[in-house]
């Protein structure tokens, strides 16, 4: 098995980033297959969460690239909690559907505007990945917004569960936006995008939807971080258990 | 959630070599968008179609099958109605 050093590449940093945030999210989503509300919306999360892990083997195929022997699969199943680096609230507790979608949205909507920015991105790979994933990041955009507008504009009960997967979650959300030193070292290079820049564009979109589902932005809420920099909630450890065992007790197994 | 209350809703999918939009299933959904969406999901994971058409069931209406026999049935005997019944002339090569 191979032990990882830190690393000390910045754009392989940021893959990890882009790579992480996507798989961790992805095997959360996965966690509703044979449990959604109904077949047809646990088919639909399903596929979100396969779009997700597909986005994250192209960037842990970059990434690969620049770490000697490592591959993909190294990357997401040898590494630790504190090496990964994806945004907290990609791997908070799946809650109830109204918190799933909820989230999704969130990340949607970020993952739209920052892949519509990284088409134009200096690095070739980059560009092509996130062209790619647009479209993907499109449709989950219109799903998760539809859900939360239909959620919020529905009974008692949906708004008041949105409401509160809403005073859960939004703590996490600034992460989303606030740069990370990698990334401000590579949107300087136009390689990567700073994410501080999309933040007028994301809140336009949220703003957008929650007025239609009846929702309002909390004030001043303190916002969490650290994820980005490998500072993560108790959550990630659990999920890396149990995506990660059967590599770890059975090294190179495959089937 | 109460989806006992969803009404369910028919799909038709026109695949890429397809000229027309064929019947493959039906799904559950609280209106037309997500009846469209669930039918993006369930029904076009694996390239399925380029295009999909969603019919609220009860808006289908369907023949008897009891009746079969005075429906079908009297076609049976009719074979002047296929093209084949009739002699061609030879000259007539691409029918």
């Amino acid at each position: 098995m191979t032990i990882f050093q830190p690393s000390s590449s910045t754009l392989l940093d940021y893959l990890l980033h882009l790579a992480d945030n996507a798989l961790i999210l992805g095997h959360r989503n996965s966690e509703w297959t044979g449990h959604g509300p109904i077949l047809e919306q646990d088919i639909a999360i399903s596929n979100i969460a396969l779009d997700l892990v597909g986005q994250a083997r192209y960037f842990y195929q970059y990434a690969a690239t620049l770490r000697a022997g490592s591959t993909e699969d190294t990357l997401a199943y040898l590494r630790d909690v504190r090496e990964f680096k994806n945004c907290l609230l990609v791997e908070l507790q799946n809650g109830d559907w109204a918190a799933s979608v909820l989230r999704q949205f969130f990340f949607s909507a970020y993952q739209y505007f920052l892949f519509g920015q990284l088409q134009g991105s200096a690095d070739a790979t980059i560009a092509a990945i996130a062209e790619k994933s647009l479209k993907e990041a499109r449709y989950h955009l219109r799903w998760s917004s539809e859900w939360v507008i239909r959620l919020g504009d529905g009974t008692a009960e949906s708004h008041a569960r949105l409401g509160n997967a809403l005073s859960h979650l939004w703590m996490y959300t600034g992460e989303l936006t606030s740069p990370a030193e990698y990334e401000l070292r590579l949107a300087d290079k136009k390689i990567a995008v700073n994410p501080a820049l999309i933040r007028e564009n994301w809140m336009a979109r949220i703003d957008e939807v929650f007025e239609q589902a009846f929702l309002e932005i909390p004030v001043d809420s303190w916002m969490q971080s650290g994820g980005k920099q490998g500072q993560h909630t108790e959550h990630l450890g659990y999920i890396l258990a149990e995506m990660q065992y059967l590599q770890r007790a059975y090294p190179g197994c495959e089937w | 959630m109460n989806h006992q209350s969803w009404p369910l809703w028919e799909v038709f999918i026109r695949s890429k070599q397809g000229m027309d939009h064929k019947h493959v299933g039906s799904l559950h959904a609280a209106d037309a968008a997500m009846a469209m969406e669930n039918a993006r999901d369930v029904y076009t994971r694996r390239q399925e179609g380029i295009s999909i058409w969603v019919v609220e069931s009860k808006y289908v209406h369907a023949s008897n099958p009891d009746e079969a026999e005075i429906l079908y049935d009297p076609a049976n005997d009719k074979v002047y109605r296929y093209p084949t019944f009739y002699d061609l002339p030879d000259e007539l090569t691409h029918m």
